[in-house]
């Protein structure tokens, strides 16, 4: 088993914030496939398509038979840890300040030999591992050698943490309580371990059952914020921003309106104002002091969660102004996560398929509940993805998508 | 056409190394050219070959170098092969004059060591490493060799105690070379003792990497004789890259493959050589050196350790100068170090304490872990004069 990660000790506000460090974050294009593969939680390498020879470290042609073909396949990651070591001297700072760290040399069924880091409840080689990939705080995918049987507390391993948000002891801002995702979202972090949870409440003198009822729970804390306001984002800032270590952002307006089904911008106004220019102002008041905070300690600053749609990817005409604010949102996002990747912030962009609420109330089932919209954030954050498309509309039409987005629009459009 | 046999290696150089420089590679490898030309007493029109092993010269390479030296060559090479490029730089070299490609060929290897360039030359070493090695745990080769010495240590029953001998001894040759930076005797408590790198590799495991430069010259053995140079011949050399890629972790390296043409194009068996200068830049690889040039069985080396001393005046004297683990790793210089070293024993010019009657002497080179493994292994037979 793993020893379970214990509640840090309150930090001493006279010491010095230790500075977020990178680990090496350069990589050929060929890797990114990893990294890109990591940010949606997959374990994928290439294989040639002629020879169907497993390939790695990442290349630009088979090793074996010099096809250029090769695709990035899914791996069950089963191996061999051939050597373990302990680095106890680093050449990076990263690593000297984390030391000594534990990785391993893997022979996989599959045929090449890894490199990994290495969880702690890994037996001494030789043994059985089984290699999967995560992001790690330079944003970049890596292999981890993990023990073939589940142990307790698993995700409490000191290394894997590095590569992972989980809200265990960690402080979270959910930017919009009165929802029912907002609402679910609290609880369901809660039950992950979250210490504290401050909900948003924009309009205060607008009553709430729901939220009323979650402001009971010892661990949540109501805060004024109104994401089309920026004073109210700078103040709530000003309060609470150096003390967030995750901060999702669920606040949005949704109106279901094509562009000739309504005269006029307003609502569209509205849409924008909240779900593009909301990230905006939440982004530029809570991003730096977060950014500062990304190695305070084990249970530091670490994640930021964008509640996006799935109509961001392309845009679903009925619902047409909403899909538009989703894609600026979508777009701004990746700027954020570029500015973040350099502390090791990860921003994880949720795109939900319908969530069953009523403005999507004329489309037809499956429609994704909150409860379960928010438990696909939390584990996101405990599994360190990136991107995530909960429910089965939104794995569908990220298939269709990844296969064709332009026939995707046809079919939309059609 | 010159015959093999009838090429020759002399003049070794050696710039004296230093933990870190202020000066550029260029610098050493000036210093090592103009010690060539003084070695020799030859002017520098008369080099018309030109041979250089460097990873720090860059953007430049040997064609910069021309100019930055001022020497105007027929016949150029550029090898940065590290821990190969000594031996890869004899063979290209004596076929050049073989061939009457050139007359007379300075190999240089050479490198400089700025504080931060050893971190900086790790992180861009290869793409391979880029992409897969450096992001985990950044621990360099001290981690790359960590695993392969684990494992052997496990496979074959290799212990700590059995490379502290070879470390202890080589430490001990080194008491009497000039140019080693490590001058203290080591005890088997204090190598034992020594801080944990990356397990089961400690501090005296390791090479110290440092700036410095190494250099012979090669040409005809008529040439060397009108110039009254003592020489050593080459008797024989082989050059291996990517052996056995299929397996899974390093055990063995290329020398397998070519050990039997190595020793039968230089007439001898392995009992008949009375030195090996082994690629040390841990002393797992001296062991599977010893395995993998014949003198004992795979998996052997352990035995073979605790049965033999290998000090110059011991059962098996290697490296006779304190290898890299005692004189430093000068980059490039490191693949250098064994085949100049032979060359000083062979014809006579010892710095370090002389092998006693040393007819046929082995150097060996081994490098470039752009992965998981060393890539590279050569070996060259060098002998006496007479021999």
């Amino acid at each position: 088993m793993t020893a379970p990660f214990t509640r840090p000790k309150r930090k001493n506000p006279v010491l010095r914030t230790r500075l977020p460090l990178p680990p090496p974050g350069a990589r050929s294009r060929a890797a990114l496939g990893l990294s890109a593969a990591a940010a949606m939680g997959k374990f994928k390498l290439q294989v040639c398509e002629a020879c169907r020879c497993v390939q790695y470290p990442p290349r630009e042609a088979c090793g074996s038979c010099l096809s250029p073909r090769l695709r990035w396949r899914e791996q069950d990651g089963f191996g061999e840890l051939l050597a373990d070591t302990q680095v106890h001297l680093s050449q990076e700072p990263y690593f000297r300040e984390r030391a000594p760290w534990r990785i391993g040399m893997v022979r996989l069924d599959a045929g090449p030999t890894v490199i990994v880091h290495l969880h702690s409840a890994c037996g001494p080689a030789p043994c059985r591992v089984r290699v999967g990939a995560r992001l790690d705080k330079a944003g970049q995918g890596v292999l981890i050698g993990f023990p073939v049987d589940e142990v307790a507390n698993m995700a409490d391993d000191r290394q894997l943490r590095e590569m992972t948000c989980d809200p265990k002891f960690r402080k979270v801002l959910i930017t919009d309580g009165k929802t029912a995702v907002g609402q679910a979202l609290a609880r369901t972090i809660i039950a992950a371990g979250a210490d504290l949870v401050w909900v948003g409440q924009a309009e205060p003198w607008k009553r709430s059952a729901g939220l009323e009822a979650l402001s009971a729970l010892p661990q949540v804390a109501i805060v004024p914020l109104d994401l089309t306001d920026s004073s109210s984002v700078v103040e709530a800032a000003g309060s609470i921003g150096g003390r967030v270590d995750i901060l999702i952002n669920n606040a949005e307006v949704h109106r279901t309106y094509g562009i000739s089904a309504r005269n006029g911008t307003d609502a569209a106004r509205l849409e924008m104002d909240v779900n593009y220019f909301g990230l905006l102002r939440l982004a530029q008041g809570f991003g730096p002091a977060m950014r500062g905070r990304a190695a305070d300690g084990a249970a530091g600053a670490t994640a930021w969660v964008n509640l996006l749609s799935i109509y961001a990817l392309s845009n679903f005409p009925p619902h047409g102004t909403f899909s538009a604010s989703k894609a600026a949102a979508l777009s701004l996002s990746q700027a954020l996560r570029a500015e973040m990747r350099g502390s090791g912030i990860r921003v994880i962009n949720v795109f939900p398929g319908p969530i069953d609420d009523e403005w999507n109330q004329p489309l037809p089932p499956p429609k994704l509940a909150a409860e379960a919209l928010a438990k696909s954030v939390v584990s996101a954050l405990k599994d360190g993805v990136e991107d995530v498309y909960p429910g089965d509309v939104a794995q569908e039409w990220l298939a269709r998508w990844e296969e064709n987005p332009k026939v995707l629009e046809r079919e939309l459009t059609a | 056409m010159v015959a093999h046999d009838d090429v020759v290696v002399t003049a070794p150089v050696t710039v004296p190394y230093s933990r870190y420089s202020v000066r550029n590679a260029h610098w050493f490898c000036a210093q090592a050219l103009a010690g060539l030309l003084q070695s020799s007493g030859l002017p520098k029109s008369e080099i018309d070959g030109l041979c250089v092993g460097s990873f720090t010269l860059a953007p430049d390479s040997a064609i910069g170098l021309t100019q930055h030296l001022g020497v105007t060559v027929r016949w150029l090479d550029y090898l940065p092969l590290g821990g190969a490029c000594g031996v890869v730089a004899l063979r290209r070299a004596l076929r050049a004059v073989q061939s009457g490609d050139a007359e007379v060929v300075a190999c240089i290897g050479a490198d400089t060591n700025h504080v931060d360039s050893f971190r900086q030359t790790l992180e861009s070493f290869s793409v391979f490493a880029r992409d897969a090695v450096f992001p985990y745990g950044s621990g360099g080769p001290n981690a790359s060799f960590a695993f392969l010495t684990a494992y052997y240590m496990r496979l074959y029953g290799a212990t700590r105690e059995d490379f502290g001998k070879i470390c202890i001894a080589q430490r001990d040759n080194a008491l009497a070379y000039p140019n080693a930076l490590f001058k203290k005797p080591l005890s088997m408590r204090e190598y034992l003792e020594g801080r944990v790198i990356a397990d089961p590799i400690h501090l005296f495991d390791c090479v110290m990497p440092c700036a410095g430069a190494e250099g012979f010259l090669v040409m005809s053995r008529r040439r060397a004789e009108n110039l009254g140079l003592p020489y050593a011949r080459v008797r024989s050399t082989c050059e291996r890259h990517n052996a056995f890629p299929e397996d899974p972790i390093q055990m063995r390296g290329g020398w397998v493959l070519d050990r039997d043409r190595l020793y039968g194009s230089a007439g001898i068996e392995p009992c008949d050589v009375d030195f090996v200068q082994t690629y040390d830049d841990y002393p797992v690889m001296s062991a599977m050196q010893i395995e993998d040039l014949g003198f004992c069985e795979k998996g052997a080396a352990p035995e073979f350790i605790r049965r033999h001393t290998f000090t110059t005046e011991g059962s098996f004297p290697i490296n006779t100068c304190g290898g890299q683990l005692s004189v430093g790793q000068a980059g490039c210089a490191a693949g250098f170090l064994g085949l100049v070293e032979s060359i000083r024993q062979l014809s006579g010019r010892n710095l370090a304490r002389p092998v006693p009657n040393a007819r046929f002497g082995l150097a060996v080179g081994y490098g470039m872990i752009t992965y998981d493994r060393g890539l590279c292994s050569a070996a060259a037979i060098l002998s006496r004069a007479d021999a």
